[in-house]
Protein backbone atom coordinates (compact mmCIF):
# COMPACT_ATOMS: atom_id res chain seq x y z
CA UNK A 1 0.00 0.00 0.00
CA UNK A 2 1.34 3.49 -0.71
CA UNK A 3 2.18 5.29 2.32
CA UNK A 4 0.23 9.19 2.68
CA UNK A 5 2.05 12.26 2.26
CA UNK A 6 2.88 14.42 5.05
CA UNK A 7 5.08 17.25 5.99
CA UNK A 8 7.12 15.79 8.09
CA UNK A 9 10.64 15.04 8.57
CA UNK A 10 10.72 11.90 11.14
CA UNK A 11 7.49 10.37 12.13
CA UNK A 12 8.84 9.50 15.57
CA UNK A 13 10.09 13.11 16.32
CA UNK A 14 6.43 14.44 15.24
CA UNK A 15 4.96 15.80 18.35
CA UNK A 16 8.03 17.23 19.97
CA UNK A 17 8.77 18.95 16.59
CA UNK A 18 5.25 20.43 16.39
CA UNK A 19 5.43 21.55 20.22
CA UNK A 20 8.88 23.64 19.29
CA UNK A 21 7.37 25.25 16.52
CA UNK A 22 4.28 25.85 18.66
CA UNK A 23 6.15 27.13 21.70
CA UNK A 24 8.71 29.02 18.71
CA UNK A 25 5.55 30.66 17.27
CA UNK A 26 3.25 32.02 20.61
CA UNK A 27 6.27 32.72 22.99
CA UNK A 28 3.81 35.69 24.17
CA UNK A 29 1.09 32.37 25.05
CA UNK A 30 3.17 29.73 26.21
CA UNK A 31 5.98 28.12 27.75
CA UNK A 32 7.34 24.69 28.92
CA UNK A 33 9.83 24.09 31.36
CA UNK A 34 13.28 22.51 30.64
CA UNK A 35 12.67 19.67 32.24
CA UNK A 36 9.13 18.97 31.23
CA UNK A 37 9.12 19.42 27.40
CA UNK A 38 5.45 17.53 27.28
CA UNK A 39 4.29 19.99 29.75
CA UNK A 40 2.44 23.22 28.03
CA UNK A 41 2.34 25.94 30.36
CA UNK A 42 -0.27 29.40 30.12
CA UNK A 43 2.13 32.47 30.03
CA UNK A 44 -0.78 34.30 31.72
CA UNK A 45 -2.64 31.82 33.08
CA UNK A 46 -1.93 30.24 36.44
CA UNK A 47 -1.47 32.37 39.82
CA UNK A 48 -1.61 32.47 43.45
CA UNK A 49 -5.16 31.83 44.77
CA UNK A 50 -6.84 30.14 41.46
CA UNK A 51 -7.89 27.07 40.93
CA UNK A 52 -5.28 24.81 38.04
CA UNK A 53 -7.16 24.13 35.19
CA UNK A 54 -4.91 21.16 33.83
CA UNK A 55 -6.41 19.21 30.48
CA UNK A 56 -4.15 17.03 28.31
CA UNK A 57 -4.61 13.79 26.06
CA UNK A 58 -2.99 12.62 22.72
CA UNK A 59 -1.63 14.48 19.82
CA UNK A 60 -3.37 14.84 16.58
CA UNK A 61 -6.22 16.88 17.94
CA UNK A 62 -4.67 19.86 17.45
CA UNK A 63 -6.04 22.97 18.25
CA UNK A 64 -7.57 20.49 21.01
CA UNK A 65 -5.29 20.44 23.89
CA UNK A 66 -2.36 22.94 23.69
CA UNK A 67 -4.54 25.57 21.61
CA UNK A 68 -6.53 26.08 24.80
CA UNK A 69 -4.34 26.67 27.44
CA UNK A 70 -4.64 30.32 28.40
CA UNK A 71 -5.59 33.20 30.40
CA UNK A 72 -9.93 32.58 30.81
CA UNK A 73 -9.17 28.69 29.86
CA UNK A 74 -6.49 25.94 30.32
CA UNK A 75 -4.03 26.52 32.79
CA UNK A 76 -1.73 23.83 31.32
CA UNK A 77 -1.60 21.09 28.78
CA UNK A 78 -0.26 17.50 29.23
CA UNK A 79 1.31 16.53 26.07
CA UNK A 80 1.19 12.85 24.90
CA UNK A 81 1.96 10.79 21.53
CA UNK A 82 -0.20 10.51 18.72
CA UNK A 83 -3.41 9.47 20.27
CA UNK A 84 -1.66 8.13 23.11
CA UNK A 85 -2.51 9.66 26.34
CA UNK A 86 0.54 11.79 28.07
CA UNK A 87 2.76 9.27 30.76
CA UNK A 88 1.89 10.95 34.47
CA UNK A 89 5.08 12.83 34.37
CA UNK A 90 4.47 15.24 32.36
CA UNK A 91 0.91 15.30 34.04
CA UNK A 92 2.20 16.25 37.35
CA UNK A 93 4.56 18.70 35.60
CA UNK A 94 1.68 20.66 34.32
CA UNK A 95 0.07 20.19 37.06
CA UNK A 96 3.02 21.46 39.65
CA UNK A 97 3.56 24.45 37.48
CA UNK A 98 -0.12 25.46 37.09
CA UNK A 99 -0.63 24.72 40.68
CA UNK A 100 -1.44 28.70 42.55
CA UNK A 101 -2.37 26.77 46.24
CA UNK A 102 -6.41 26.39 45.18
CA UNK A 103 -6.06 22.86 44.20
CA UNK A 104 -5.87 21.63 40.67
CA UNK A 105 -8.86 19.90 38.45
CA UNK A 106 -7.80 17.36 35.37
CA UNK A 107 -10.34 17.34 32.71
CA UNK A 108 -9.62 15.22 30.04
CA UNK A 109 -11.67 13.13 27.56
CA UNK A 110 -12.87 9.82 28.94
CA UNK A 111 -10.45 7.22 27.86
CA UNK A 112 -9.12 4.59 29.15
CA UNK A 113 -5.30 5.01 28.88
CA UNK A 114 -6.04 8.92 29.95
CA UNK A 115 -7.53 7.85 33.08
CA UNK A 116 -4.71 5.38 34.05
CA UNK A 117 -1.88 7.89 33.50
CA UNK A 118 -3.95 11.03 35.05
CA UNK A 119 -4.74 8.69 38.40
CA UNK A 120 -1.43 7.89 38.50
CA UNK A 121 -0.07 11.64 38.45
CA UNK A 122 -3.00 12.87 40.83
CA UNK A 123 -1.76 10.23 43.56
CA UNK A 124 1.58 11.48 42.67
CA UNK A 125 0.51 15.23 43.51
CA UNK A 126 -1.29 14.32 46.16
CA UNK A 127 2.28 12.84 47.84
CA UNK A 128 3.27 16.85 46.98
CA UNK A 129 0.27 18.58 49.24
CA UNK A 130 -1.38 19.34 46.68
CA UNK A 131 -5.47 18.00 45.69
CA UNK A 132 -6.52 17.05 42.27
CA UNK A 133 -9.96 16.50 41.62
CA UNK A 134 -10.97 15.11 38.16
CA UNK A 135 -13.79 15.77 35.56
CA UNK A 136 -13.94 12.93 32.76
CA UNK A 137 -15.57 14.41 29.34
CA UNK A 138 -18.56 12.57 27.77
CA UNK A 139 -20.13 14.25 25.55
CA UNK A 140 -20.10 11.84 22.42
CA UNK A 141 -23.35 10.34 22.13
CA UNK A 142 -22.53 8.06 19.43
CA UNK A 143 -20.55 6.35 21.65
CA UNK A 144 -23.18 5.04 24.42
CA UNK A 145 -26.57 4.35 25.34
CA UNK A 146 -27.88 7.39 27.20
CA UNK A 147 -28.09 5.53 30.53
CA UNK A 148 -24.52 4.87 29.90
CA UNK A 149 -23.39 8.28 29.91
CA UNK A 150 -20.89 8.11 32.19
CA UNK A 151 -18.94 5.16 29.72
CA UNK A 152 -19.21 7.73 26.87
CA UNK A 153 -15.94 8.96 24.93
CA UNK A 154 -14.92 13.10 25.43
CA UNK A 155 -14.86 14.31 21.53
CA UNK A 156 -15.05 18.60 20.19
CA UNK A 157 -17.42 18.98 22.88
CA UNK A 158 -14.01 19.73 25.20
CA UNK A 159 -14.14 23.01 24.07
CA UNK A 160 -17.27 24.22 25.45
CA UNK A 161 -16.79 22.03 28.16
CA UNK A 162 -13.01 23.38 28.61
CA UNK A 163 -13.99 26.94 28.59
CA UNK A 164 -17.01 27.36 31.25
CA UNK A 165 -14.44 25.34 34.15
CA UNK A 166 -11.83 27.78 32.37
CA UNK A 167 -13.80 30.83 33.21
CA UNK A 168 -14.59 29.59 36.99
CA UNK A 169 -11.34 28.88 37.11
CA UNK A 170 -10.47 32.30 36.07
CA UNK A 171 -13.16 34.02 37.99
CA UNK A 172 -12.00 32.71 41.71
CA UNK A 173 -14.63 30.09 42.15
CA UNK A 174 -12.98 27.32 44.93
CA UNK A 175 -12.12 24.11 43.81
CA UNK A 176 -15.42 22.62 44.94
CA UNK A 177 -17.33 25.32 42.73
CA UNK A 178 -15.12 25.14 39.29
CA UNK A 179 -15.55 21.02 39.72
CA UNK A 180 -19.30 21.64 39.84
CA UNK A 181 -19.31 23.86 36.63
CA UNK A 182 -17.28 21.40 34.74
CA UNK A 183 -19.42 18.78 35.55
CA UNK A 184 -22.36 20.63 34.88
CA UNK A 185 -21.18 21.87 31.45
CA UNK A 186 -20.55 18.14 30.72
CA UNK A 187 -23.87 16.86 31.36
CA UNK A 188 -24.94 19.57 28.82
CA UNK A 189 -22.73 19.19 26.25
CA UNK A 190 -23.34 17.02 23.07
CA UNK A 191 -21.68 15.83 20.28
CA UNK A 192 -21.89 13.59 17.01
CA UNK A 193 -19.67 13.01 14.43
CA UNK A 194 -19.61 11.42 11.12
CA UNK A 195 -16.32 10.56 8.98
CA UNK A 196 -15.86 10.11 5.54
CA UNK A 197 -12.49 9.09 5.21
CA UNK A 198 -9.55 7.36 7.86
CA UNK A 199 -6.62 9.55 8.80
CA UNK A 200 -2.76 8.30 8.91
CA UNK A 201 -0.36 8.26 11.63
CA UNK A 202 2.78 10.01 11.66
CA UNK A 203 4.58 6.64 12.39
CA UNK A 204 2.57 4.47 9.41
CA UNK A 205 1.25 6.68 7.15
CA UNK A 206 -0.96 4.24 6.69
CA UNK A 207 -5.08 5.11 6.74
CA UNK A 208 -6.19 3.56 10.19
CA UNK A 209 -8.96 2.14 9.27
CA UNK A 210 -10.59 0.92 5.97
CA UNK A 211 -13.41 2.92 4.94
CA UNK A 212 -14.58 2.78 0.73
CA UNK A 213 -15.20 5.34 -1.47
CA UNK A 214 -18.72 6.43 -1.72
CA UNK A 215 -19.17 5.50 2.47
CA UNK A 216 -19.38 7.31 5.36
CA UNK A 217 -19.19 6.08 9.26
CA UNK A 218 -22.03 7.63 11.55
CA UNK A 219 -20.84 8.12 14.96
CA UNK A 220 -16.25 7.65 14.32
CA UNK A 221 -14.32 8.59 17.05
CA UNK A 222 -12.00 11.01 17.45
CA UNK A 223 -9.20 8.67 16.82
CA UNK A 224 -10.62 6.44 14.34
CA UNK A 225 -12.78 4.03 16.46
CA UNK A 226 -15.16 2.91 14.46
CA UNK A 227 -18.62 4.55 15.25
CA UNK A 228 -22.26 3.15 14.90
CA UNK A 229 -23.11 2.66 11.60
CA UNK A 230 -22.02 2.50 7.89
CA UNK A 231 -23.77 3.58 4.64
CA UNK A 232 -23.23 5.35 1.40
CA UNK A 233 -22.01 8.82 1.54
CA UNK A 234 -25.70 10.97 2.08
CA UNK A 235 -25.86 14.94 1.55
CA UNK A 236 -24.81 17.56 3.82
CA UNK A 237 -28.42 18.16 4.59
CA UNK A 238 -29.65 14.24 5.37
CA UNK A 239 -26.43 13.79 7.59
CA UNK A 240 -26.61 16.90 9.76
CA UNK A 241 -31.00 16.40 10.17
CA UNK A 242 -29.61 12.62 11.38
CA UNK A 243 -27.35 14.07 13.41
CA UNK A 244 -29.25 17.17 14.92
CA UNK A 245 -32.29 14.41 15.44
CA UNK A 246 -30.02 12.50 18.15
CA UNK A 247 -28.83 15.65 19.74
CA UNK A 248 -32.19 17.59 20.12
CA UNK A 249 -33.79 14.28 20.88
CA UNK A 250 -31.57 13.38 24.30
CA UNK A 251 -31.31 17.36 24.64
CA UNK A 252 -34.99 18.11 25.29
CA UNK A 253 -34.61 21.80 25.41
CA UNK A 254 -37.51 23.53 25.27
CA UNK A 255 -38.14 26.66 23.19
CA UNK A 256 -36.64 29.83 24.15
CA UNK A 257 -34.01 27.65 25.46
CA UNK A 258 -30.46 29.52 24.37
CA UNK A 259 -26.99 27.05 23.10
CA UNK A 260 -23.90 27.01 21.95
CA UNK A 261 -23.19 25.41 18.91
CA UNK A 262 -19.92 24.32 17.20
CA UNK A 263 -19.07 22.40 13.76
CA UNK A 264 -16.11 20.98 13.62
CA UNK A 265 -13.93 19.70 11.11
CA UNK A 266 -12.25 16.73 11.82
CA UNK A 267 -8.65 17.85 9.85
CA UNK A 268 -9.39 17.90 6.02
CA UNK A 269 -13.15 18.67 5.98
CA UNK A 270 -12.84 22.75 4.57
CA UNK A 271 -15.05 25.31 5.80
CA UNK A 272 -17.00 25.22 2.85
CA UNK A 273 -18.87 22.39 4.07
CA UNK A 274 -18.62 23.32 7.58
CA UNK A 275 -20.56 26.18 6.48
CA UNK A 276 -22.95 23.95 4.38
CA UNK A 277 -23.93 21.90 7.93
CA UNK A 278 -23.93 24.86 9.58
CA UNK A 279 -26.48 26.45 7.79
CA UNK A 280 -29.00 23.47 8.22
CA UNK A 281 -28.21 23.81 12.08
CA UNK A 282 -29.17 26.90 12.04
CA UNK A 283 -32.62 26.16 10.52
CA UNK A 284 -33.13 23.13 12.60
CA UNK A 285 -32.66 24.94 15.95
CA UNK A 286 -35.02 27.72 14.56
CA UNK A 287 -37.48 25.76 14.13
CA UNK A 288 -37.19 23.51 17.46
CA UNK A 289 -37.34 27.39 18.57
CA UNK A 290 -33.75 27.66 20.39
CA UNK A 291 -31.52 30.47 19.98
CA UNK A 292 -28.00 30.08 19.07
CA UNK A 293 -26.19 32.84 21.35
CA UNK A 294 -22.55 31.57 20.67
CA UNK A 295 -21.26 29.66 17.83
CA UNK A 296 -17.94 28.18 16.66
CA UNK A 297 -17.36 26.79 12.64
CA UNK A 298 -13.75 25.28 12.08
CA UNK A 299 -11.45 23.06 13.33
CA UNK A 300 -11.37 23.00 17.21
CA UNK A 301 -10.82 18.87 18.19
CA UNK A 302 -9.29 17.15 15.11
CA UNK A 303 -7.99 13.65 13.80
CA UNK A 304 -5.03 14.69 12.14
CA UNK A 305 -6.17 14.16 8.18
CA UNK A 306 -9.13 12.46 8.59
CA UNK A 307 -12.45 13.77 6.73
CA UNK A 308 -15.46 14.62 8.56
CA UNK A 309 -17.39 16.76 10.87
CA UNK A 310 -18.71 16.36 13.94
CA UNK A 311 -21.77 19.33 15.49
CA UNK A 312 -21.58 19.82 19.18
CA UNK A 313 -24.43 21.99 21.09
CA UNK A 314 -24.15 23.09 24.33
CA UNK A 315 -27.36 23.36 25.90
CA UNK A 316 -26.73 26.88 28.00
CA UNK A 317 -28.29 27.86 31.18
CA UNK A 318 -27.68 31.59 32.59
CA UNK A 319 -24.49 30.29 34.26
CA UNK A 320 -23.16 28.66 31.64
CA UNK A 321 -23.74 31.49 29.23
CA UNK A 322 -21.71 33.60 31.95
CA UNK A 323 -18.78 30.83 31.50
CA UNK A 324 -18.70 30.61 27.27
CA UNK A 325 -19.20 35.11 27.54
CA UNK A 326 -16.25 34.94 29.79
CA UNK A 327 -13.26 36.42 27.93
CA UNK A 328 -10.02 33.86 27.21
CA UNK A 329 -7.30 34.23 25.43
CA UNK A 330 -4.95 31.43 24.26
CA UNK A 331 -2.61 30.67 21.35
CA UNK A 332 -5.41 29.05 19.01
CA UNK A 333 -8.52 30.29 20.57
CA UNK A 334 -9.66 33.87 21.48
CA UNK A 335 -12.57 35.38 22.74
CA UNK A 336 -14.08 38.30 24.11
CA UNK A 337 -11.91 40.91 26.68
CA UNK B 1 19.87 -21.01 30.96
CA UNK B 2 19.87 -22.90 34.40
CA UNK B 3 19.42 -19.30 36.21
CA UNK B 4 18.09 -16.18 35.58
CA UNK B 5 20.14 -13.11 35.44
CA UNK B 6 20.27 -9.80 35.28
CA UNK B 7 22.48 -9.59 32.36
CA UNK B 8 19.95 -12.48 31.03
CA UNK B 9 17.42 -10.02 31.65
CA UNK B 10 18.58 -7.16 30.35
CA UNK B 11 19.23 -9.24 27.05
CA UNK B 12 15.50 -10.83 26.98
CA UNK B 13 14.33 -7.01 26.73
CA UNK B 14 16.61 -6.62 23.58
CA UNK B 15 14.84 -9.22 22.17
CA UNK B 16 11.07 -8.16 23.12
CA UNK B 17 12.04 -4.67 21.78
CA UNK B 18 13.22 -6.67 18.47
CA UNK B 19 10.34 -8.67 18.82
CA UNK B 20 7.54 -5.89 18.91
CA UNK B 21 9.55 -3.87 16.27
CA UNK B 22 9.00 -6.23 13.69
CA UNK B 23 5.33 -7.11 14.60
CA UNK B 24 4.75 -3.14 14.97
CA UNK B 25 2.85 -2.65 11.67
CA UNK B 26 1.07 -6.03 12.33
CA UNK B 27 -0.60 -4.62 15.85
CA UNK B 28 -1.29 -1.69 13.99
CA UNK B 29 -3.02 -2.86 11.08
CA UNK B 30 -4.98 -5.42 14.05
CA UNK B 31 -5.77 -1.97 16.29
CA UNK B 32 -7.33 -0.52 13.18
CA UNK B 33 -9.59 -3.06 12.35
CA UNK B 34 -11.30 -2.29 16.39
CA UNK B 35 -9.56 0.26 17.77
CA UNK B 36 -7.21 3.49 17.21
CA UNK B 37 -4.39 2.13 15.07
CA UNK B 38 -1.53 3.00 17.76
CA UNK B 39 -0.95 -0.12 19.47
CA UNK B 40 1.77 -1.81 17.49
CA UNK B 41 3.73 1.66 18.17
CA UNK B 42 2.77 1.96 21.40
CA UNK B 43 4.19 -1.21 21.99
CA UNK B 44 7.55 -0.79 19.67
CA UNK B 45 8.49 2.38 22.04
CA UNK B 46 7.67 1.46 24.99
CA UNK B 47 9.73 -2.09 24.54
CA UNK B 48 12.19 0.12 22.77
CA UNK B 49 12.75 2.09 25.68
CA UNK B 50 12.88 -0.27 28.03
CA UNK B 51 15.92 -2.24 26.50
CA UNK B 52 17.58 0.95 26.05
CA UNK B 53 17.11 1.69 29.65
CA UNK B 54 17.68 -1.54 30.98
CA UNK B 55 21.39 -2.04 28.76
CA UNK B 56 22.68 0.97 30.22
CA UNK B 57 22.62 -0.04 33.99
CA UNK B 58 25.67 -0.90 35.64
CA UNK B 59 26.67 -4.92 35.83
CA UNK B 60 25.56 -4.75 39.56
CA UNK B 61 22.23 -3.83 38.75
CA UNK B 62 19.82 -6.99 40.37
CA UNK B 63 17.26 -8.12 38.66
CA UNK B 64 14.57 -5.81 40.22
CA UNK B 65 17.02 -2.71 39.36
CA UNK B 66 16.60 -3.74 36.02
CA UNK B 67 12.79 -4.97 35.86
CA UNK B 68 12.36 -1.08 37.45
CA UNK B 69 14.01 0.47 35.14
CA UNK B 70 12.17 -1.02 32.78
CA UNK B 71 8.63 -0.11 33.96
CA UNK B 72 9.58 3.66 34.30
CA UNK B 73 11.31 3.79 30.87
CA UNK B 74 8.18 2.21 29.21
CA UNK B 75 5.88 3.97 30.90
CA UNK B 76 7.60 7.62 30.31
CA UNK B 77 8.15 6.54 26.24
CA UNK B 78 4.26 5.63 26.00
CA UNK B 79 1.83 6.58 28.56
CA UNK B 80 -1.54 5.60 26.69
CA UNK B 81 -3.02 2.40 27.85
CA UNK B 82 -0.10 0.04 27.68
CA UNK B 83 2.56 2.38 29.39
CA UNK B 84 0.59 2.08 32.90
CA UNK B 85 -0.44 -1.32 32.91
CA UNK B 86 3.46 -2.59 31.52
CA UNK B 87 5.03 -0.12 34.15
CA UNK B 88 2.52 -1.93 37.04
CA UNK B 89 3.60 -5.34 35.88
CA UNK B 90 7.43 -4.83 35.69
CA UNK B 91 7.29 -3.29 39.05
CA UNK B 92 5.56 -6.41 40.26
CA UNK B 93 7.78 -8.62 38.60
CA UNK B 94 10.96 -6.68 40.28
CA UNK B 95 9.14 -7.16 43.58
CA UNK B 96 8.94 -10.70 42.85
CA UNK B 97 12.54 -11.55 41.69
CA UNK B 98 13.43 -9.34 44.62
CA UNK B 99 16.82 -7.59 44.80
CA UNK B 100 18.90 -10.60 43.94
CA UNK B 101 21.90 -10.85 40.78
CA UNK B 102 20.47 -14.29 39.55
CA UNK B 103 17.07 -16.49 40.61
CA UNK B 104 16.60 -20.09 39.43
CA UNK B 105 14.89 -20.81 35.81
CA UNK B 106 12.24 -22.61 38.06
CA UNK B 107 11.23 -19.36 39.89
CA UNK B 108 10.56 -17.58 36.18
CA UNK B 109 7.18 -18.96 36.09
CA UNK B 110 6.47 -16.52 38.96
CA UNK B 111 7.35 -13.45 37.46
CA UNK B 112 5.16 -14.23 34.42
CA UNK B 113 2.29 -14.41 37.23
CA UNK B 114 3.30 -11.68 38.74
CA UNK B 115 3.04 -9.38 35.67
CA UNK B 116 -0.60 -10.74 35.00
CA UNK B 117 -1.19 -9.57 38.59
CA UNK B 118 -0.09 -5.88 38.05
CA UNK B 119 -2.08 -5.72 34.87
CA UNK B 120 -5.23 -6.84 36.13
CA UNK B 121 -5.03 -4.83 39.18
CA UNK B 122 -3.96 -1.43 37.25
CA UNK B 123 -6.29 -2.08 34.33
CA UNK B 124 -9.21 -3.47 36.48
CA UNK B 125 -9.95 -6.12 34.00
CA UNK B 126 -11.48 -9.25 34.22
CA UNK B 127 -11.10 -12.24 31.99
CA UNK B 128 -13.68 -12.46 29.03
CA UNK B 129 -13.90 -8.75 28.11
CA UNK B 130 -11.20 -8.80 25.02
CA UNK B 131 -8.33 -6.95 26.80
CA UNK B 132 -4.58 -8.59 27.57
CA UNK B 133 -5.41 -9.84 30.34
CA UNK B 134 -7.31 -12.69 27.98
CA UNK B 135 -3.79 -13.82 27.31
CA UNK B 136 -2.25 -13.04 30.54
CA UNK B 137 -5.20 -14.52 32.92
CA UNK B 138 -4.04 -18.14 31.08
CA UNK B 139 -0.86 -17.57 31.64
CA UNK B 140 -0.47 -16.78 35.24
CA UNK B 141 -3.02 -19.73 35.57
CA UNK B 142 -0.49 -21.83 34.23
CA UNK B 143 2.65 -21.01 36.11
CA UNK B 144 0.46 -21.20 39.26
CA UNK B 145 -0.43 -24.66 38.59
CA UNK B 146 2.55 -25.15 37.96
CA UNK B 147 3.12 -25.42 34.58
CA UNK B 148 6.09 -25.21 32.15
CA UNK B 149 7.38 -22.09 30.60
CA UNK B 150 6.30 -24.02 27.08
CA UNK B 151 2.64 -24.66 28.30
CA UNK B 152 2.83 -21.04 30.46
CA UNK B 153 3.35 -19.39 26.62
CA UNK B 154 0.83 -21.89 24.83
CA UNK B 155 -1.76 -20.88 27.53
CA UNK B 156 -1.14 -17.12 26.78
CA UNK B 157 -1.45 -17.86 22.74
CA UNK B 158 -4.92 -19.70 23.27
CA UNK B 159 -5.80 -17.04 25.37
CA UNK B 160 -5.27 -14.59 22.82
CA UNK B 161 -6.78 -16.61 19.70
CA UNK B 162 -10.00 -16.79 21.90
CA UNK B 163 -10.76 -12.80 21.86
CA UNK B 164 -11.32 -13.55 18.44
CA UNK B 165 -15.15 -14.93 19.47
CA UNK B 166 -15.17 -12.26 22.22
CA UNK B 167 -17.14 -8.62 22.39
CA UNK B 168 -15.49 -5.79 24.08
CA UNK B 169 -16.65 -4.28 27.20
CA UNK B 170 -13.79 -2.35 28.56
CA UNK B 171 -10.87 -0.56 26.80
CA UNK B 172 -11.69 1.54 23.65
CA UNK B 173 -13.43 -1.14 21.77
CA UNK B 174 -15.97 -1.52 24.18
CA UNK B 175 -17.50 1.02 22.43
CA UNK B 176 -17.68 -1.22 19.71
CA UNK B 177 -20.07 -3.70 21.20
CA UNK B 178 -20.97 -6.37 19.04
CA UNK B 179 -18.84 -5.42 16.01
CA UNK B 180 -15.80 -6.02 17.58
CA UNK B 181 -16.47 -9.96 17.80
CA UNK B 182 -14.44 -11.61 15.01
CA UNK B 183 -11.51 -9.65 15.37
CA UNK B 184 -8.72 -10.78 18.00
CA UNK B 185 -7.74 -8.25 20.97
CA UNK B 186 -4.54 -6.26 19.43
CA UNK B 187 -3.53 -6.30 23.37
CA UNK B 188 -3.64 -9.65 24.15
CA UNK B 189 -1.76 -10.83 20.74
CA UNK B 190 1.14 -8.24 21.83
CA UNK B 191 0.31 -9.90 25.16
CA UNK B 192 1.03 -13.56 24.00
CA UNK B 193 4.41 -12.41 21.78
CA UNK B 194 5.43 -11.29 24.96
CA UNK B 195 5.33 -14.68 27.16
CA UNK B 196 6.18 -16.44 24.33
CA UNK B 197 9.78 -14.13 24.00
CA UNK B 198 10.49 -14.87 27.98
CA UNK B 199 9.33 -18.56 27.73
CA UNK B 200 11.86 -18.68 25.13
CA UNK B 201 14.50 -16.57 26.96
CA UNK B 202 14.07 -18.66 29.66
CA UNK B 203 13.67 -21.73 29.36
CA UNK B 204 15.83 -24.20 30.32
CA UNK B 205 16.67 -25.74 26.67
CA UNK B 206 17.42 -22.07 25.61
CA UNK B 207 15.22 -20.93 22.67
CA UNK B 208 11.53 -22.20 22.61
Amino acid sequence: MTLTQKLINDGNDAVDEMLAGVIAAHPDHLWRPDHAPRAVIARHGPRKGKVALVIGGGSGHEPTFLGFVGKGLADAAAIGNVFASPPPQPVMDAAMAADGGAGVLFMYGNYAGDVMNFDMAAEMLEMEGIEARTVLTTDDIASAPREARDTRRGVAGNVFIFKAAGAAADLGFTLDEVERVARHANARTYTMGVALSACSLPQTRRPNFDLPAGEMEIGMGIHGEPGIRREALRPADAVTDEIMDAILAEMAAKPGDRVAVLVNSLGATPLMELYIIYARVAVRLATAGLTVHHALVGPYCTSLDMAGASITVMHLDDELQRMIDHPCDCAMFRHGG
Amino acid sequence: MAELTSAGLVATFAVLADRMRAERDALCRLDGVIGDADHGIAMEQGMAAAAGATAALTPDATLQDVFNAAAKAFLNAVGASSGPLYATAFLRAGKVAGPRAAIPVAETPALIAAMAEGIAARGKAEPGQKTMIDAWAPAAGAALRGADLRAIAAAAEAGAAATADMVATLGRAARLGERSRGHKDPGAVSAAMIVAVLAGEWSPAGAA
